[in-house]
């Protein structure tokens, strides 16, 4: 079998001695994060991408990744013992795993969502294996028009199904791709937006952007806003769940998985759509919905298993065709390009050691994070008490260090404090700058493509429909929108993001 | 006629889109724009201009009917205080070394909270450019002089 032999090669990449020291401080710094509320998995990937600059593309990677999904089930963790969702994921979890803590039931609840977690994570892992190798290969007879197209359904797919105002969304994939095109035209060599700024003829630096509008921008909007936090610490005692409880959990945990794993392909579709629509199925399901609400442990098995495959699988769009269906896959893009690596089908092939490295990486991060999590569970709920005024004088620390350490440029420290102020500005107006981030990843990519198309029809633009593959992307991104305008799916929307 | 739509999300949603696109039109007027064969320089960026400016018209027409408030408050300190200190850390950084620049940078941003202890900060200051020294100067090995001509 082809599979085991490119996974076993995967796990060979994996547990070199340096790659499991990068999993296990990725998941570490994962689970921080999303044990603390007002820093997500975004900012910090932000923050930290440029200390990663001096690692090998492998380690590099795997320790971001580990950041991002470890956040995951950090985010699970503050949920249950203090109701309070550490990741906008674990909104739902909230709901039962809370109430299961206050019923003295803390310790199942929590061993419940790493093993639903860790169930679906080996899922996540085993599919990516499998659909990455024929999806590239599919991939790779794209031309110019079929990624042109690929391109334009994955950022209105992502500005429709993302949460907020869809017209927002789409104007911010807009505003990304304005702001994706500042610096010098390659085809000309003319300079766009660069108002005769010597720093700017090379675009606004991808870091500078994530960081000021993620970090300092929500920065500024929790200190207007500040959330009020009541820390529940009740000693967690008894993590075993009782075989009812596995019972219970078993059907939960597949369906999740399955589900999470269906929207984690959907671009835009973020884990909390993957979260909530498992808790509705479970309820659904119940033969008593009125036990959910008030501590049942399928309420917690399903959404967090839904979840972590969900931001498992979000990884098969970006590493086999290139393209990032949420902020945080823009970002690892980001990574990727700046550690040299074209983005796009071709890594599997060219770069073997990176994709199989990469996904072995993940199964044995999720093993990591069950044990990180569930024995050392009492350092985390300690760490829950640091108050917001020392953590934000933090972030922005580690802000500037970041920002400045990739050119060495006090301007590009100057250019994050202003998108720090336009990131607020957006934040308050309700337009939500993760489309517009991968807007500005993919800009440039795809004024390219769009130009070559062009050329090579000789200005003939039913290249893009003549085509058949082209042609079949263009028609989704128009099912797509017009299921979405559809009035049921848009109270369903509005009923998600309360 | 309400003035409701001065407090309107969409609105001035809107009113920044329309402004954006607006000047990334009237900026890209200096690029050639070329046809759809031979896409100049100011093709693309004209293109995404008028999308804005369309986005915009249709949110300003919506907050103009609905009303659907900014919540919150704006955090002016916040607002003012967190640009300025990153903007002093860019400065000193060059000017007088990496602790200075950190130190400034670390309670300037305190000062935004709405708690400030001068003492506690003060310890967070030390603590957080100790921890950062250690870190990115001597193990990450980033070039920065720790002070620049004390």
């Amino acid at each position: 079998m082809e599979l085991f032999e490119h996974l076993s090669f995967g796990f060979g990449v994996a547990f070199s001695l340096q790659n499991l020291m990068y999993c296990a401080i990725g998941v570490s710094v994962g689970t921080l994060i999303g044990v603390l509320p007002g820093i997500g998995p975004l900012a910090t990937i932000a923050m930290l991408l440029p200390i990663t600059f001096n690692v090998a593309p492998v380690g590099a990677m795997i320790m971001l990744a580990g950041i991002y999904y470890g956040a995951q089930y950090g985010g699970s963790t503050t949920a249950i013992l203090v109701n309070l969702p550490g990741e906008t994921s674990a909104v739902v979890t909230c709901l039962d795993g809370y109430q299961m803590a206050r019923q003295g039931r803390a310790g199942p609840a929590l061993a419940i969502a790493a093993i639903g977690s860790f169930a679906a994570g080996t899922f996540g892992t085993l599919l990516i294996a499998l659909a990455g190798p024929p999806l590239a290969g599919l991939a790779l007879k794209f031309g110019a028009p079929e990624y042109f197209s690929l391109m334009l359904m994955g950022l209105v797919a992502a500005a429709v199904l993302a949460q907020g105002d869809m017209v927002k969304s789409l104007a911010m994939v807009a505003m990304g791709l304005l702001l994706g095109i500042v610096g010098t035209d390659v085809n000309s060599g003319v300079q766009r937006f660069a108002f005769g700024i010597n720093e700017l003829t090379d675009g606004i630096g991808f870091i500078v952007l994530a960081v000021g509008v993620f970090a300092i921008g929500e920065i500024v909007a929790n200190l207007g806003d500040p959330e009020e936090r009541r820390v529940f610490t009740d000693k967690v005692k008894n993590l075993m769940p009782t075989r009812a409880d596995l019972k219970a959990s078993i059907g939960p945990i597949t369906r999740g998985t399955l589900l999470g794993s269906f929207f984690g392909v959907l671009p835009g579709t973020g884990p909390s759509i993957a979260s909530f629509s498992s808790y509705m199925l479970e309820k659904k399901l119940a033969k008593d919905p009125s036990r959910f609400g008030r501590g049942a442990i399928e309420g917690v098995a399903g959404p967090e298993s839904a979840n972590n495959a969900d931001a498992q699988t979000k990884f098969i769009p970006m590493l086999t065709l290139g393209l990032p269906a949420s902020g945080v896959m823009a970002l690892m893009l980001g990574a990727l390009t700046i550690q040299g690596i074209q983005p796009g089908p071709e890594v599997m092939t060219t770069r073997p050691e990176l994709f199989w490295g990469l996904i072995a990486s993940m199964w044995i991060g999720n093993a990591l994070l069950v044990v990180l999590n569930l024995p050392m569970i009492g350092l985390w709920v300690k760490l829950l008490k640091v108050p917001y005024r020392f953590l934000f004088p933090a972030i922005m620390a580690f802000s500037a260090i970041g920002v400045y350490s990739v050119n060495n440029s006090s301007f590009e420290i100057y250019l994050t404090a202003i998108f720090g102020v336009v990131g607020f500005v957006w934040i308050k107006l309700g337009c939500s700058p993760a489309p517009m981030l991968l807007g500005f990843v993919l800009g440039p990519m795809m004024e390219e493509h769009l130009r070559r198309a062009m050329l090579m029809s000789r200005g003939d633009a039913s290249v893009f429909l003549t085509r058949p593959i082209s042609l079949a992307f263009l028609i989704a991104t128009v099912v797509i929108l017009i299921t979405m305008i559809a009035p049921a799916v848009r109270a369903r929307r509005a009923e998600i993001s309360d | 006629m309400q003035l409701e739509f001065r407090s309107s999300k969409d609105f001035w949603s809107g009113v920044m889109l329309i402004a954006v696109g607006a000047a990334a039109i009237l900026i890209a007027r200096n690029y050639t724009f070329g046809n759809a064969l031979r896409m100049g320089p100011g093709y693309f960026p004209s293109v995404l201009g008028g999308l804005l400016v369309l986005f915009g018209i249709y949110l300003v027409a919506v907050g103009l009917r609905r009303h659907d408030k900014i919540e919150g408050r704006w955090s002016l300190r916040a607002l003012i205080v967190l640009p300025l200190s990153l903007t002093l850390f860019g400065l000193l950084m060059e000017r007088a070394g990496f602790v200075p620049a950190l130190l400034v940078l670390i309670v300037g941003s305190a000062s935004a909270g709405s708690e400030f202890k001068l003492l506690e900060v003060l310890a967070l200051a030390a603590g957080l450019t100790a921890m950062a020294v250690v870190l990115f100067v001597w193990a990450i090995g980033l070039p920065y002089p720790l002070f620049v001509g004390w």
